[in-house]
């Protein structure tokens, strides 16, 4: 179906805003700013905003630690993920979460999770509430071509379909798990085709191209609306940097990366836009600098935000136990406040990957 | 107080629960038409319905992390597994997702989950079917642990726990299905993180939970014909557990020995036994000892298994260490 010059506009804009908003924390991180694991989204933007974009306020979405894009997407505040980067008060999850947990369940966006594969049974469980409500939201579970290949895939996928649950199971395979190009991972490489064990509906999409993306979710999120049924959606798409800051990705050829740089979602909407008589230079320029702004006061936020509280250690570990006290010694009789060791200079070493 | 077995004091209050709130569902492998592995769900489906009421495929992992996405989102799902040997494989989901969402969501995201089951060692089940696991559930934060001893305590708490907006983690011991005892008339409700005094004496300290209870009554038994008056505490949670019922005890009788059906290393017991030497020092007249299972997997031959768990008469023989009878 063709799209709105504004929906286009609209999905250009996203777009853009991960890729700036990435590019800047890679920088961030490269400044120190950011600590940790940081899973960039570059190069895979088409997938998150292509499908994201197809959902209603009250669907759900939920995905792995390669998120920030995702809620993004979602229209969580750039701003308050940058501070969560940043490990500060204002971001999205207090400073507790960190790059691989950005949750906004305001606006449906129930998080980031560390663990490849452990989001697979809680998308599914999501999907199970609003249908055990009697509402006909939808949920959405992303998650990379490693993932598949978990045992909790297989087990959900089947109760899925056995119980007819409306989540649509976003592959996005971008043909690394990590280091390992899919083909030595498993049997069967396209992705989707895994869905026919469990008598699943299965499709593979063009995941460098956001319309085509659209068009898939906006079928399958009706599908799933009004027959609560899944599916699986293989997005088939590359990132451009390595799996995490830590990894120089040397196990691809530069050739390779080159060749999806032609096939870049970006650009390729630019183009066809331009050549509609959609978009021009003028319009590309405004938009990139109304992005840049956005990203700025997005590092601005984040610069702004404070450390969070000491006590904050013991908040959030149980509902209803606003401070909690804690089993066991309580480590802060022994920290001598007036000899507290304040490190220097460099920061302590980081794990080298996962 | 009505004479029930501890099998039916808990489908009571299940029964109970699933009439008090409709956002309660149970899932598990055999708990709707074969009304429960061990009978606990019974007649529930029957009454509240097969979207309630759900068998599931024998996929652990996928069903307890399905219950917890669930609970995210507002349903207060009790995943029951057969039994705790089967909940390991779902430990990921716990350890990673239920304990955890809270926090890493920033407050978010609750779990009102209970993940519950028979665990504990049975009759000649042999090593894959005859484990205490609670220590590995209680170390973690964010977590509650709760292992009831008798039918009352079994349907008080079972009542909490459904009610408890966090994961609670409910093992109910397997041998102890058929046993039975008084449980109140009415509407109850026992809080989870609360001991009980089973047996209130003036000598020695035992503290116990699960099935060790019993046993651990038994030995009382066997002290007080000696002329030893022993207390048997009994924490019914060990997560959060109860200090000052601890404490309040070991003040009183200045020796403890604690009862513990896991392994000897790395358990919660031996965390009591931290609590103990370190909130309690000046108050010992004797070492505190741990009583565990023999350190090896469970044996199938009856004679082995026999010799595996504290029994009665191991229990008084340590209290009389204790006490330097």
């Amino acid at each position: 179906m063709p799209h709105s010059k504004e929906t286009q506009l609209e999905l250009l804009e996203r777009m853009l805003l991960l890729r700036r908003f990435e590019e800047r924390a890679g920088q961030q991180y490269g400044l120190g700013k950011i600590g940790g694991f940081c899973h960039l989204y570059i190069g895979q933007e088409a997938v998150a905003v292509g499908a994201l974009t197809a959902l209603r306020k009250d669907d759900h979405a939920l995905s792995g630690y390669r998120e920030h894009g995702h809620a993004l997407a979602r229209g969580t505040d750039p701003g308050a993920v940058m501070a969560e980067l940043f490990g500060k008060s204002n971001g999205t999850t207090l400073g507790k979460g960190g790059s691989m947990h950005i949750f906004d369940s305001e606006r449906g966006f129930h998080g980031g999770y560390g663990i490849v594969g452990g989001q697979i049974p809680l998308g599914a469980g999501m999907a199970w509430a609003t249908k055990l409500k009697g509402q006909d939201s939808v949920t959405v579970c992303f998650f990379g071509d490693a993932a598949i290949n978990q045992g909790v895939w297989h087990e959900v996928a089947n109760m899925a379909e056995l119980w007819g649950l409306p989540v649509i199971f976003v592959c996005e395979n971008n043909k690394y798990g990590m280091g390992t190009e899919v083909s030595r991972a498993a049997a069967v490489p396209d992705v989707y085709k895994r869905a026919s064990a469990y008598d699943m509906h299965g499709e593979k999409v063009d995941g460098m191209d956001v319309l085509a993306v659209r068009d898939a979710m906006d079928r399958l999120v009706l599908r799933a609306r009004t027959t609560m049924k899944p599916a699986l959606l293989e997005a088939a798409c590359y990132r451009y940097r390595g799996h995490s800051m830590a990894d120089p990705a040397t196990y691809r050829t530069k050739e390779e990366l080159e060749e999806y740089k032609k096939k870049d979602p970006i650009e390729r909407l630019k183009t066809s836009m331009t050549a509609a008589g959609q978009l021009d230079e003028a319009a590309v320029k405004a938009l990139e600098a109304k992005i840049k702004a956005q990203v700025d006061a997005a590092v601005k936020f984040a610069e702004g935000g404070t450390a969070p509280e000491l006590h904050e250690r013991f908040t959030h570990v149980y509902a209803g136990i606003e401070q909690y006290q804690g089993e066991g010694l309580k480590l802060d009789d022994f920290i001598d406040p007036h000899h507290v060791h304040i490190p220097t200079g460099k920061a302590p070493p980081t794990a080298g990957e996962a | 107080m009505a004479l029930l077995s501890y099998r039916d004091a808990l489908n009571q209050a299940l029964h109970e629960e699933f009439a008090r709130d409709d956002k309660v569902i149970l899932l598990g492998e055999e708990v709707a038409q074969y009304q429960g592995a061990f009978k606990v769900s019974a007649g529930l489906l029957q009454k509240f319905g097969e979207k309630r009421v759900i068998d599931t495929p024998i996929s652990e992992a996928g069903f307890v992390g399905m219950a917890i996405g669930a609970a995210c989102l507002g349903i207060k799902p009790i995943a029951e597994v057969m039994t705790f040997n089967f909940a390991i494989l779902a430990l990921d989901q716990m350890i990673n997702n239920a304990a955890k969402m809270l926090s890493m969501s920033g407050g978010q995201l609750s779990v009102p989950l209970v993940l519950r089951g028979p665990g504990g060692a049975a009759h000649q089940l042999a090593s894959q079917h005859s484990q205490a696991l609670e220590s590995q559930y209680a170390m973690i934060p964010g977590l509650k642990v709760v292992l009831p001893a008798t039918p009352a305590d079994a349907k008080g708490l079972l009542k909490s726990a459904i009610r408890d907006p966090n994961p609670v983690v409910f093992i109910e011991g397997e041998a102890l299905y058929p046993t039975k005892g008084e449980v109140p008339d009415g509407e109850y409700v026992i809080p989870i993180g609360k001991a009980d005094i089973k047996r209130a004496g003036k000598d020695v300290t035992l503290i116990a939970w699960s099935r060790m209870t019993l046993v651990t009554l038994e030995a009382a038994r066997l002290l007080e014909a000696e002329g030893i008056d022993a207390e048997v505490v009994d924490l019914r949670t060990v997560r959060p557990v109860d200090r000052e019922a601890i404490l309040t005890s070991v003040r009183k009788t200045n020796r403890a020995v604690v009862i513990e059906e896991a392994w000897p290393w790395a358990t919660v017991g031996a965390s009591i036994v931290d609590l103990i030497q370190r909130e309690a020092f000046d108050d010992l007249d004797a070492p505190v000892l741990k009583l565990n299972g023999v350190d090896a997997p469970m044996p199938y031959a009856k004679n082995l298994e026999h010799a595996m768990l504290p029994n009665p008469d191991a229990i008084a023989v340590a209290a009389k260490k204790v006490l330097y009878r």
